[in-house]
This record gives C-alpha cells, sequence and structure tokens, in this order.
C-alpha cells in the first residue's frame, strides 16, 4: 500500500495547471452564455431576487443542493474523513439530518408567508422596523462569515490546483474569482444564479458518483475491503472508530455536541437557503424542492463516506496532510490517482464553480436583505419604487463583492472549516428561535424577536472571538496572544439554547401586545397559501 | 409593487381572524402540528442520541459486526436511511391529509374575494 501512495506525485501536479485553466474556462464561458440568456426576461424585483417563482421544485431543489455542498461540503468533508475516519463522516450526516428541520418546520411556512427574504417573514406580524432592522443585520452577517469560508478556501485551493503558491498571486486569483461572481450575480440576477447553482449541482455530483464507483470497483463494490485497506494505509485501525479528533478530552467531546448542535440546527436558519423557497410558484413546489435536494444532497455524502476512505486508502493521510492545501487537497489528490490530469481538471474546475456558484447565491441574498430590508424598508420608509431598489441591490452587490474580495485576501489560509460551522452556529443562534417562534408560538412578541436575535447573534460571536479558534492555541488566527477565555470552538451549545431563552424571556416580559389580527392572518396564509406571491408570467 | 411585506392581493380585505376560528382550519392546524412537532421531536433525539454515542461510548460503537463494518457505521448510515424516510412519510401525510384542506379553504377565501370585487384575483395573471 505504501508504494501506491507513493504513485501520487504531488509535484507533477503543476504540470496540469494548464489543462484545469482551460477546463475552468470552458466552464465560465457556458455557464456567462446561459447568464446572458436568463438575464432577458429580468424585469421586476420579483425576477431579480426571486427569478420571477418561475422555477419547478426539481430545478429549485437542484440549485438548493448547488448553495449548499459548498466546496466546504465537498473538498471539507472529504479531506476530514480521509484525515480523521469516522469524525468527518459525522459532518455528513449532521448536514444532511439538519433538511429535516427546514422541511417539517421551514419551508413551506415560510413559502407561504414571504415575499424575497428572511426578514419578510419575521416583520409579518410584528413591528416592521427593529425586527426588519435585526434580521437584515444577522443575514448580513451570516452571509458574510459563509464569504469568506468560501473565497479563503479559494485562495487554499488555488496553490494546489493552478500551481500558485505566492501570496500575491493567490491574491490576484480571488480578485478574479469576485469579479466573475460580480458579473454573474449583476447580470443574472436570481435567475441566472440559479441556472449556475444547477449546472455546477450536476457536473459536481455526478463528477462525485464517477469517482465514487472507481473506487469501489478497485475494491470488487466491497466496502469492508475499502475499509481494510483505509486503515491498512494510514496504518491505525481508529481511523474506522468514533473520537480520533474528538474524543481526546472532555472539552473536545462537548465541542462535538456544540458542532452537532450547530450543524442540525444552522441549515433552516441559513438566509442563502431560505432564500432559495422563494424561487418557486407554489408552497407545494418548495416541499417538491427540499425533498428534491434531501435527495441529491443524501447521496452525495454517501458518496462522500466511500471518496474520504478512498483518499485515506489510496492516496494515504500522510501524503494528503504534506501536500500543498493540506486536508483540503483530499479529493483532487484522489481524483489524480484514479483519472490523472484530466480528471483532476475536472473535478477541480468543478470545485472552482462550486466557489463561484456559492459566492454568487450568498452575495444576491446579501444584496437583496440590504435593497429590501434596510434601503426599501427602513431609509426610504417604503416609499422607494422597485426599480429604485433594484438599482441598489445591484450597488450592493459591488459593495458586497469588494468586500468579500478584500476579506478572502485576509483570511487566506485559514481554517475554512472553522469558518463555515462559525456560519452555521451563528445562523442557528440568531434566526432559528425567532422562526420557530413567529411561525408557531401565537403570543411571540417584537422584544422577544429583538431579544432573541441580537442576543444570539452577540452572544455567538463574542464566544468564537473568546475561543481557542481565535487565539491561544497552536492553530489559531492569532497564536501569539491569549485571551482564550471559552474553552469551546464553536459556540452552539451555549449561544443557541440562549437565543431560545431570550425570545421566551423578552415574549413574557413584553408588556405590549402584539396585533391579533396579523397573528390570524399569518397562521392562516402560512398554513393555507392563500394571497401568496404568484408566478410572474411574462 | 410594493416594497411591503405583503402585496394588495387575494386576500386581502379577507377577516382571517374569523377564518382561523373555523373548525376545518382548526383542523388543519392540528393535523398539521400532530405530525410535524412528533416527527421533529423523534429525529432529533435519534440524531443526538447518535451523537452522544459517537461521542461517549466509542467501544460499543466500534464494535465490528461484519468485516470492518462496525455498528457506528451501521448507525450513521440508517441516520440516512431515517431521514429519507421520514421525507418520504411527510409527503405522504402532506399530499393526503394537508393539501386537500388547505385548497378548500384557500378557494373559499378566493373564490368569495371573486364575488365581492368581480373581477378575477389570486390566478396566475396579478
Amino acid at each position: 500500500m505504501i508504494n501506491i501512495a507513493a504513485a501520487v506525485d504531488v509535484a507533477a501536479l503543476k504540470d496540469t495547471t494548464l489543462l484545469n485553466m482551460g477546463i475552468f474556462g470552458i466552464f465560465v464561458a457556458v455557464t456567462m452564455v446561459i447568464v446572458f440568456r436568463a438575464s432577458r426576461n429580468n424585469k421586476t424585483a420579483a425576477d431579480y431576487y426571486a427569478a420571477g417563482r418561475s422555477f419547478t421544485g426539481s430545478q429549485n431543489g437542484t440549485a438548493i443542493a448547488g448553495d449548499y455542498l459548498s466546496a466546504a461540503s465537498f473538498l471539507g468533508i472529504t479531506g476530514a474523513i480521509a484525515i480523521n475516519g469516522y469524525d468527518g463522516f459525522m459532518y455528513s450526516i449532521g448536514f444532511l439530518v439538519a433538511w429535516l428541520v427546514a422541511l417539517l418546520l421551514v419551508a413551506e411556512l415560510l413559502r407561504n408567508t414571504g415575499k424575497f427574504t428572511m426578514a419578510d417573514v419575521l416583520s409579518f406580524r410584528l413591528k416592521q422596523r427593529p425586527v426588519r432592522i435585526a434580521a437584515a443585520i444577522s443575514t448580513l452577517a451570516v452571509c458574510f462569515f459563509y464569504l469568506l469560508a468560501q473565497m479563503a478556501g479559494a485562495g487554499s485551493l488555488i496553490s494546489l490546483l493552478l500551481g500558485i503558491s505566492d501570496w500575491g498571486g493567490q491574491a490576484l486569483v480571488i480578485i478574479v474569482v469576485g469579479a466573475l461572481m460580480i458579473m454573474y450575480v449583476l447580470i443574472g440576477g436570481m435567475k441566472g444564479t440559479t441556472w449556475v447553482q444547477i449546472i455546477k449541482a450536476i457536473l459536481l455530483i455526478a463528477g462525485a458518483a464517477v469517482m465514487t464507483l472507481w473506487v469501489l470497483a478497485i475494491y470488487g463494490f466491497n466496502l469492508s475491503s475499502l475499509l481494510g485497506a483505509a486503515v491498512e494505509t494510514a496504518n491505525n485501525p481508529a481511523v474506522l472508530n468514533p473520537g480520533l479528533q474528538y474524543g481526546k478530552t472532555e472539552t473536545s467531546k462537548l465541542d462535538f455536541m456544540s458542532l452537532g448542535l450547530a450543524l442540525v440546527l444552522g441549515t433552516a436558519a441559513l438566509p442563502h437557503v431560505l432564500m432559495r423557497f422563494y424561487t418557486v410558484p407554489t408552497a407545494k413546489e418548495a416541499r417538491k424542492s427540499v425533498v428534491w435536494s434531501i435527495w441529491l444532497i443524501g447521496l452525495f455524502y454517501l458518496f462522500t463516506l466511500v471518496l474520504g476512505y478512498g483518499a485515506a486508502a489510496l492516496v494515504g493521510p500522510e501524503t494528503i496532510r504534506t501536500a500543498p492545501g493540506g486536508v483540503n487537497s483530499a479529493a483532487p489528490l484522489l481524483a489524480f490517482y484514479l483519472g490523472g490530469p484530466l480528471l483532476l481538471g475536472f473535478i477541480s474546475a468543478v470545485a472552482f464553480a462550486t466557489i463561484l456558484a456559492v459566492v454568487a447565491g450568498l452575495t444576491i441574498t446579501a444584496a437583496a436583505s440590504f435593497a429590501h430590508d434596510i434601503y426599501a424598508s427602513v431609509i426610504s420608509k417604503g416609499k422607494a419604487d422597485a426599480d429604485t431598489e433594484v438599482k441598489v441591490a445591484r450597488r450592493t452587490v459591488v459593495v458586497i463583492g469588494v468586500l468579500a474580495i478584500l476579506g478572502g485576501i485576509l483570511a487566506n489560509g485559514q481554517n475554512v472549516a472553522f469558518l463555515v460551522a462559525l456560519a452555521f452556529a451563528v445562523a442557528a443562534s440568531a434566526n432559528l428561535p425567532t422562526i420557530i417562534y413567529s411561525l408557531f408560538w401565537r403570543k411571540f412578541t417584537t422584544q422577544g424577536a429583538v431579544w432573541s436575535m441580537y442576543g444570539g447573534l452577540g452572544a455567538a460571536i463574542v464566544l468564537i472571538i473568546f475561543s481557542p479558534v481565535v487565539s491561544g492555541g497552536a492553530t489559531s488566527m492569532i497564536k501569539d496572544a491569549n485571551f482564550a477565555l471559552f474553552p469551546l470552538s464553536n459556540p452552539g451549545i451555549v449561544s443557541i439554547p440562549l437565543a431560545f431563552f431570550l425570545g421566551w424571556l423578552g415574549t413574557v416580559l413584553d408588556k405590549k401586545r402584539e396585533d391579533t389580527a396579523k397573528q390570524a392572518e399569518m397562521e392562516v396564509r402560512s398554513l393555507t397559501g392563500v394571497g401568496a406571491e404568484k408566478a410572474v408570467n411574462h | 409593487m410594493g416594497n411591503d411585506a405583503h402585496t394588495p392581493d387575494a386576500a386581502a380585505s379577507v377577516d382571517f381572524e374569523q377564518v382561523q376560528s373555523t373548525g376545518q382550519f382548526q383542523e388543519l392546524r392540528k393535523r398539521h402540528r400532530s405530525f410535524v412537532f412528533p416527527m421533529a421531536i423523534a429525529f432529533l433525539l435519534w440524531y443526538f442520541a447518535y451523537v452522544l454515542l459517537a461521542d461517549y461510548a466509542v467501544g460499543f460503537m466500534s464494535t465490528k459486526v461484519w468485516g470492518n463494518i462496525n455498528i457506528g457505521l451501521i448507525f450513521g448510515l440508517l441516520q440516512f436511511v431515517s431521514t429519507f424516510a421520514i421525507t418520504g412519510w411527510y409527503v405522504h401525510y402532506s399530499n393526503k391529509r394537508l393539501d386537500p384542506i388547505a385548497k378548500e379553504i384557500r378557494d373559499e377565501i378566493e373564490g368569495h374575494e371573486f364575488d365581492k370585487q368581480g373581477n378575477r384575483v389570486g390566478g396566475v395573471n396579478k
């Protein structure tokens, strides 16, 4: 097995740079043409933010899978399984099971009551101004952390895939990726972005399927033999057991619980996922799209199990760890081992496309939230017309794009998984309690919503700042200082229950009562779909 | 199209409190909640039981059952199976028990609106 591992010559990867760039260039050219074609009908705000609500459930479901299976899922989980074995697999399970929260409790009710953004639903029966501002701030915060993760991931990928290892070169590529993303979103709006997601999801799942079958074929379609080979190459039988990464101390075990909580409760509160439910014409199509995405995402995460252990068996944890790009290089290295430069080129292009598409989805969500919730509803107090609102959204796209490029350059080399888990924890703390309470708890009030959102958001961010991820450890962002007062690297186990508690406390202490007519309207609308936003016909 | 949360539409002048108090709507809400709440609690309990086992019962989860396949892997794959099963179950339940009654209420409200204003609302052309 050792000689097989040596067959992956990392230095030889540099010869494939031109091929990688070529395949990536073709993807960009094809998707640009599609975005241009899709954008010809972008007339109204509903067109720009919600693609005219004209996508079918299966199309939107594929796009949701495209949005969700980010570089962190593909490269991160495969790498985590290859290095940490079973503990890496737990990410897949948390990310998948989380979809049941979205399916059962959120997707359809949200589609029926909202229009463009998460804040539409949260402020439906509460006071518009404070709730909308809080929801917009938490949307922007979650999108920003998620964006940082994607841009930082782009930087570390490039060092492996394109053979660019100097800081300036990587910064240049981050600028190119960011500029491309701004163009997609400016030209295509939600419709163009959705098409890019669909194409990317199909390519990613197809690529992963080919690699999975290939790996299984090598081991005679026997999962047990594959696992045995992974143990042999790693020379460590513990890769098949839980606890290799998180089982070391009582603190790390608690950290694992915290991560598990954030993963399962974060998905249904991610603003860019929630916004996707508005691109379909009815609640029934919203349900169909979640079902479709659960199947696609579940299938993909089953592939990651084989890919991760396949990379461990065929490439070897040591080779992966020392390769440029580190843990994130497991999937590309496995592709290189299996199919040589061509498959590597394809997988690399898909990985780039993934980053590009997810960044585009996040950007349009953040821009919609700013233009629709802060500009149109708060700054101009509902007096701005739809054209002005879309104009503001487009300008916001440019601002967010530039911020993401700068943040990505600064965060380049940081731990990508940390940033993604942070985005999940922030989303679950800041948004989920208010979403659940306002949909299901009749007595919920504005004060409860505001306390829960600001409390959850603040607690999550403060705990992260004082966690070992930021300071005091060998892998911290700031290695020289130590202000890690909070022992866990994921804040979820504290900040999520706190946000639920604050939502309850704020409500019971609130002397003001909310409008019962509005509550009745929201409940009837959410369950029956009466008066829900319809598809736009051209 | 305005910028407020909800546009003037088919449901603008409906007395929602009256609709909310009808037996039909109460039945819809009961059916919805009596499915999604127990199901959400069940899958969350199963998920956290699994996370706790992987966290604190490493020996048990590492027990090999067949070849290199251990209990941890089987439980992990069962999480996939239960997720797919609950998804299918919910879709079946919604199609059979929720959608028909929701459509009845919706048609009643929007049909009523049609009569009162004399123009077509709630259709595809707004």
